[in-house]
This record gives C-alpha cells, structure tokens and sequence, in this order.
C-alpha cells in the first residue's frame, strides 16, 4: 500500500501512497493513521494524513527515524479499527455577499452560476482529510464542470462559513483566514468547536457530505 | 481575567508589547485536525528560564517578541527571570531602577515594574516567574496560537489593561544565575527535502551558495525569505500534504517559506528542505532584513547535532549557580 518511505526532514517519516487522488488510496491512508493512533506508539507527537500521503512526526529525544521508519513497516492494519463513516449535512446560502467568486466562475468554467449551483447540490461529497486552518474538510470530488483554479493572488481574508471550490475539491473556510479558492457561499453551522474538546469537527476525514441550499432568511434564523 | 480578588498576586499590563502571550511545550497529536503544536518559539531559552526558578520545564511563560511588556506587580513577594538576549529594568517603588541581566533571578515586591524594553538582534525572549501563571488549559496546554485564536485570553495575544494572576504559593527560591551570551547565528543546516529535484540545478546549488532575505512577513507561523528566486522545473503545485515545523516550501513565486510555531498543518508548494531540530531555536530568533544561509547535512548528522544540542542545554542548565 505505502509505495515509498522518505525521510521529512529529521523528525518525521514522510509515507508516499502514490500521485494520485481516489478514494482507494486515501481509504488506505485514512487506515494506517487510525491504526497508528489506536496503537499510541512511544514518542510519536503528530500523524497527518492527507490524500495520498501521511506525515509521522516524532520527538527526536525519545525516538529516531529507523525505529519509526520500522514501526509503519510492520504495523498490522487491524480491520476492526473501522472508518466511522457519517453523512452530514451541511446548510448553504449561496445569495448576496456571499456568492464572492460567482461572477470569476462563470467566466472561467463558461457556466451559468445558477447551473453551477445545481450540479454542486446534487452531488454528495468524500471528506478527504482536515487541517490546513483547524477543522477545515478538503471535500471530493466535484464534478469535472465546477473544475476552477485558484485565485492568482490568494484573498488575505476569506470570511469564517465560506464554501470554496478548488480543482476536484470543496472546501469549508471554519475561521476567518487567508485562503485561495473560490467561494459560492456560506454556512451558518459551527464546522470546528474548540468548546469540544474530545470532538471538536463536525466533519472528519472518511465522512460524507452534502450540502442543502437555503434561503438568506434561513441562514439568519440557523445563525 | 479582570475578577481578582484583593488577596491575589498578579501583573497589571500597562504596555502590552508587540506580541506577548502564554506558552510551553505546546499540544501534540492534533495536526489532523489542523491544529499545529504551537509552543514556544526559543526551547533552550525556555528551559533556562524554568531552570532558574526550579520549576517544571512545561511551566506556563510569557513570550515576548522585540519590544515586551511593561507589567506593574500587585501582591506578596515573588522571583522572575527573564532570558533571551534581552534589555529589560526593574523600577523598585522607591523609583529606584535596577538595569536587568537576563539569566538572573530578581525579588519582585508589591507595585514594582518590569519593563522589558526590547529583544537585542534576536526576536523573542522568556518571562518565567515562580509563582505559576493561573491559566486554562486548552487540549493540555497554555500555547496561545493567535491565528486559530486558540488557548487561554481567547487565544488573543496580551493587551494594555489585562492582568495576569498568579498562584500563592509563596516558595522561596535562590537568587541564581548563569552566564550565558546566545551565540551569533552564521547559518541554518537543513535536510534537502522531498520535492528537492523540483528545482533547477542552477536554484539547486543557489539555494546552498546565496543568501536570502528575511522580509517582514515574519511571525509565529513562518518567515517568508527573498533574493533569489528558485526555479521549479517541475510542477509549482503538489496535491496539498501535511506540513511539520522547519518545511521551507517555495510557491510558484520562488520565494521560500519557512514553516515556524503555529504553521498551517496543510500546504500544497513543494518542499525543498527542512530545517533540522537542533536549529529551529536560531531559525526563531533570526530578525527582518538579516540574511540566512542554508548549509546541508544529511539525517545521520542532523540526529548527531540534535544530540549535541540536547548536551548543550543540559550543561547550561548544570552551570546554574
């Protein structure tokens, strides 16, 4: 599964699970980060999973990189420890101030923004991973139509509740932060809770969302 | 924070400073959920000053950075030091000022002032104080991470006004010290990264041979360098992977970034090297406008200089008189 194991700089092993982005691959990540986790392993101070990789991070007082290195080489993946899969939903208003990239995206895709938002709800998407800012979901895929680069010049400030869209992926801006994807709306729900100590993400890696419209009433009323 | 009560012992703000907050060792094991570490920026300097006072080493502190705070004390007698290379007086009650040395432990009585006027070519600097800070602590920690707006004081850094309280616990402790100068940085060893042949190999050899510009897009989260674009010849973009302390990721621009502290824990620019352990303390310290110079040594060599490092600061802490 692990196809390479790399060195990442003196104190993390760096797993390289392949170049590309499906479901497979990050099902595999998503296993060995939970299997690492459940297993607490001396010295270990991080395990971040992304799409096709994972990240292990150590304290060099306590441990090295070979006797980690050896730790993911002979992990046996316990099946019982399960992906806990949810599907969640999540509200947006896509009207007034928040639609910030419509007009941007209507260029670049050559779609009506009104389309654009059809095909969006329809589909149900994969959460990736989490991080970047706390909380934030990388969501996929989209459908090849809502395909856009980022912006040139990332936004210094994306407003907190903002749904952006990147390349194959979607995401949710859970604070006020510099950010490069471009944003069809807003939600009004809480996505990270620090209050929450033992869980503080609505939305973890393996769940599945979907998005329901709503009315700017309505985002007044949830908010 | 403003409920004191009369019998409490704690530190009136009057100058905030430019970016005071709380911290330790930081929080482990939550990058997943895009919370870094965070923790202070300096290790030695922190330990010393824990060291100084006989405390615990994760004992909450207040870090300071170029200019720190002006705090007036209210309560019963308590021991501070303060480390760094930092310029900092204590104005007794009686108007009389007392010019500080960092490294040595000074009685602090009822309505005396410390004002910690400024870090010298360094950036940030330690106020550890006997008597424990009174703090909340957020997943195991007091580490303020102002950007998640995580930790105590709203994750906020400290402001004009605020008071910081402190415990009673009233243990006297020796007036040490140590003689300890923080050495002059000549460069910053790194490991060559994962993405290191994304690179021309004229950028390759420039990346060791010139010197980059530290720009003032400098903070907790990471020093952004100039100078010397770096030409990927690849790809500008990975698909977004996780990011640990010391990545120095060039963007398309080709100006690299130093991941410090509170970085993101997720980032799509190619990693070219990271910065060894035994260097993160110099990296933190280095200043806007001074220049850095990379020099490579391989993971046997960093684990070596980490050790070394590690002996270091245990006989620096064995030298305390």
């Amino acid at each position: 599964m692990i196809k390479n194991i790399l060195n990442l700089g003196d104190s993390s092993v760096y797993c390289d699970f392949g170049v590309e982005v499906n479901r497979e691959i990050n099902n595999n990540v998503i296993k060995y980060f939970k299997n690492l986790k459940e297993k607490k392993f001396d010295g270990i101070t991080n395990i971040t999973p992304s799409y096709n990789k994972l990240i292990v991070s150590f304290d060099l007082e306590v441990t090295t990189y070979s006797k980690v290195k050896k730790i993911i080489e002979n992990l046996e993946l316990e099946e019982k420890i399960e992906i806990e899969k949810k599907i969640i939903e999540i509200p947006i208003c896509c009207e007034n101030n928040f639609k910030i990239d419509y007009d941007r995206l209507e260029k670049i895709l050559n779609i009506k923004f009104e389309k654009l938002l059809e095909i969006f709800f329809n589909d149900e998407y994969f959460c990736y991973m989490t991080g970047f800012i706390a909380g934030m979901p990388f969501l996929g895929d989209t459908n090849k139509k809502l395909r856009a680069k980022r912006l040139d010049t990332p936004r210094v400030k994306v407003p907190k509740g903002s749904v952006g869209l990147t390349e194959q992926f979607c995401n949710i801006y859970t604070y006020e932060s510099p950010g490069g994807w471009n944003i069809i709306g807003n939600t009004p729900i809480k996505i990270f809770n620090k209050a929450e100590e033992n869980n503080p993400l609505l939305i973890n890696p393996g769940d599945k969302v979907k998005f329901k419209r709503i009315t700017q009433d309505e985002y007044d009323k949830i908010k | 924070m403003n409920m004191t009560k009369s019998s409490d012992n704690y530190f009136e703000i009057e100058r905030a400073g430019i970016n005071t907050t709380y911290q330790d060792y930081g929080r482990k094991n939550l990058n997943h959920l895009g919370i870094p570490i965070s923790g202070i920026m300096d290790k030695r300097n922190y330990i010393l000053s824990n060291s100084l006072l006989k405390k615990d080493l994760n004992s909450s502190v207040i870090e300071f950075a170029y200019q720190g705070p002006l705090l007036k004390y209210h309560g019963e007698k308590i021991f501070i030091v303060i480390t760094g290379d930092v310029q900092f007086k204590i104005v007794k009650m009686n108007k009389k000022i007392i010019i500080g040395k960092p490294y040595n432990v000074y009685l602090i009585e009822n309505k005396d002032k410390i004002d910690i006027q400024s870090t010298n070519k360094s950036v940030y600097g330690y106020l550890s104080i006997n008597e424990d800070i009174i703090l909340d602590k957020f997943w195991g920690s007091v580490s303020v991470n102002t950007k998640a707006k995580i930790g105590p004081n709203n994750g906020q850094k400290l402001s004009v006004n605020q008071k910081i309280i402190l415990s009673h616990k009233n243990n006297p402790v020796p007036l040490a010290k140590l003689n300890y100068v923080n050495s002059k940085i000549e460069y910053i060893r790194v490991i060559k990264s994962t993405n290191f042949d994304f690179f021309s190999e004229k950028s390759k050899k420039n990346f060791f041979n010139k010197e980059f510009k530290i720009t003032k897009l400098l903070d907790r989260m990471g020093m952004r360098l100039e100078g010397n674009r770096l030409e990927n010849i690849v790809n500008n973009n990975i698909k977004s992977e996780g990011l640990v302390k010391g990545v120095v990721q060039v963007p398309s621009d080709g100006n690299p970034i130093i991941m410090l502290a509170d970085h993101g824990t997720i980032g799509g620019y190619p990693k070219i090297a990271n910065v060894i352990s035994a260097d993160f303390d110099k990296v933190a310290q280095m200043t806007p406008g001074a220049y850095i110079k990379f020099k490579a040594v391989n993971l046997n060599d960093a684990e070596k200089l980490f050790k070394f490092y590690n002996i270091e600061t245990n006989n620096l802490v064995n030298q305390i008189s």
